[in-house]
């Protein structure tokens, strides 16, 4: 029988944290810059530049921290990890190693074989390098120090994933955790979270655990699924060839699918790693914890219990709206401004959604605010919209965040409910379409359809359609 | 001397540092360095039993700054202190990983 293999996986993920400024200094963080345009003395490495730390980033990880059960170091200090490469213009890049910010925590993740803890080994304070282009025109390569600086946390799991399907698990999860904290909007994509997979396999029910690879360059879960199937597949070749897994970096390639090696431990890196005599150490006292705690968000899972026992929507409603901070935000500012939850979470559900993905983009993105949602809402709730144009007014709100009442009155939307015209003008219909009227009465139901669709058509689609109906009914 | 650096000490520490030494270079280097850990072994001589390992040298803790942009564009001063300069950034010799 074949050997039958485990595989084990442990993750790095590195999250750009949401300050305003730089870690060490006064730079703003703002992306989309000129280049070097945020830059200063202190994040292009000059000497004798003073780094300072950014409080902000002190309070985002301690709370990311107590958010995934982590301990927090109260004692805690930086190190300098030394190694040369242009992006890293002080030639050491501002990190923790003895003494990290948090510790020994984790978190609950969904399987399909019910709840499984993953182990948190331990999350750290660092900062981000620069950019490096390549100039094929003068052989040379170019630098951008505005990413120099910026505030990373990385959170550094247990080897306790054994698929993709948990590893995703995970993702989301911590993802999740992190944007209802605001602590980062955790954007794959664009490489405010990235992911390293560390991945070795074993034979089932081996103890120890096999040589490891690390994988980068995962931008996107479909790329991170993919490349953990590909390395599971190719570390069991090599295993049944009687071959080596060799303790590596590789690269992954999500276009071809396939990864190549970066470097072998054989070059492994030496960061002689020591305290930074420019940055003093912290002290947290638990009322400074206690602060934060305090602070803590409602989390998705609490809210969703809420959800459940507060509002009538379904549950699938539920899922899809609190896997967004942001729309979770809308949703309960909506109702609370007086909207039904559930004509809410319709508009949520259909029309947002299919905007969204219409137009690539991310529930994050949302741009109308509640006020105008619970506006809309109540201006159909009146009747003094119907559906189609309630719908039309939406596009336009979605787009540009407009007042509905206002825009409604502007481009005179507004339903006429008086009868008299309305009644004309279905009797005007009425004498138009013999042959269908002629069919309604023969008892084709269906025939009136179509009269109610010309009576709209003539009233420019602001008319009633129920109203239209019992006219029509009426007169016929 | 108590310590002795051996060659491929000398040689690897080169090649962290990036650093290419002569003969006599790597000869002196593993002099220097070979005084520089005697001298700190005198440390091995203390009791330090109970003394907590001292990552900075004065009784400062928490210092902070606010999350307030304070940096104007500087990048023209930034720049001078390239070694060049192309499109507002800073020209290396070519580097791929």
């Amino acid at each position: 029988m074949a050997k039958q293999y485990e595989t084990v996986i442990g993750l790095e993920v590195h999250v750009e944290l949401a300050t305003k400024t730089k870690i060490f200094c006064g730079c703003s963080t703002a992306f989309g810059g000129e280049p070097n345009t945020h830059t200063c003395p202190v994040c292009t490495g000059m000497p004798g530049s003073l780094p300072v730390l950014n409080k902000q980033v002190l309070e985002y990880a301690v709370a990311v921290g107590l958010a995934t059960n982590c301990t927090i170091t109260q004692y805690c200090k930086f190190d300098r990890k030394n190694y040369f490469y242009p992006d890293n213009p002080q030639n050491y890049q501002i990190s923790q190693l003895y003494l990290p910010i948090c510790q020994n925590g984790r978190v609950e993740i969904e399987t399909e074989n019910g709840k499984k803890y993953v182990g948190i080994h331990e999350i750290h304070m660092e900062e981000d390098a620069g950019k490096l282009i390549h100039d094929e025109w003068d052989d040379c390569s170019l630098v951008d120090y505005n990413r120099s600086g910026v505030p990373l946390i990385e959170i550094v799991s247990e080897p306790d994933m054994r698929s993709a399907e948990e590893v995703i698990a995970y993702l989301e999860k911590l993802r999740m955790t992190i944007q209802y904290l605001g602590a980062s909007d955790c954007k794959l994509q664009e490489g405010s979270m990235r992911a390293d997979v560390n991945l070795s396999i074993r034979e089932v029910g081996a103890e120890a655990f096999g040589t490891r690879t690390e994988m980068k360059n995962l931008n996107s879960f479909k790329a991170i699924a993919r490349a953990i199937e590909g390395e599971r597949e190719r570390q069991i070749d090599l295993l049944e060839a009687g071959e080596k897994v060799i303790q590596e970096t590789r690269r992954w390639d999500d276009n071809k699918g396939e990864s190549y090696a970066m470097r072998s431990k054989e070059d492994a890196q030496d960061y002689r790693y020591f305290p930074d005599p420019d940055l003093v150490p912290i002290m947290l006292d638990d009322a400074f914890l206690d602060q934060i705690r305090a602070k803590q968000p409602e989390f998705r899972e609490e809210k969703m219990l809420r959800y459940k026992k507060e509002f009538d929507i379904p549950e699938y409603d539920i899922q899809i709206i609190t896997g967004s901070k942001h729309m979770a935000d809308i949703f309960e500012q909506t109702v609370a401004l007086g909207s039904q939850p559930k004509k809410v979470s319709n508009w949520l559900m259909v029309e947002t959604l299919r905007l969204l993905k219409e137009n690539n983009m991310d529930p994050e993105d949302i741009r109308f605010s509640p006020e105008n949602l619970a506006k809309l809402i109540s201006l159909t709730d009146a009747k003094a919209i119907n559906s189609s144009v309630a719908k039309e007014v939406f596009e336009v709100m979605f787009d540009q965040n407009i007042d509905p009442e206002k825009y409604v009155e502007e481009k005179g939307l507004k339903t006429v409910n008086d009868e008299g015209a309305l009644r004309k003008t279905v009797e005007e219909v009425i004498a138009n379409n013999p042959q269908s009227v002629e069919d309604y009465r023969n008892g084709k139901e269906k025939a009136i359809g179509f009269l109610v669709g010309q009576t709209m058509k003539a009233m420019k689609g602001k008319a009633d359609p129920g109203m239209i109906n019992k006219l029509l009914k009426e007169l016929l | 001397m108590a310590n002795i650096i051996s060659d491929e000490t000398i040689e690897y520490v080169g090649i962290l540092a990036k650093l290419e030494l002569s003969g006599e270079e790597k000869e002196q280097a593993k002099k220097d360095m070979g005084s520089m850990l005697d001298y700190i072994d005198k440390l091995g001589e203390l009791d330090t039993k109970g003394v907590e390992p001292m990552s900075h040298v004065f009784p400062v803790k928490n210092v902070f700054r606010e999350d307030v942009v304070t940096n104007e564009d500087m990048r023209d001063a930034v720049l001078k202190n390239a070694p060049g300069e192309k499109n507002g950034m800073f020209t290396v010799p070519r580097t791929f990983e």
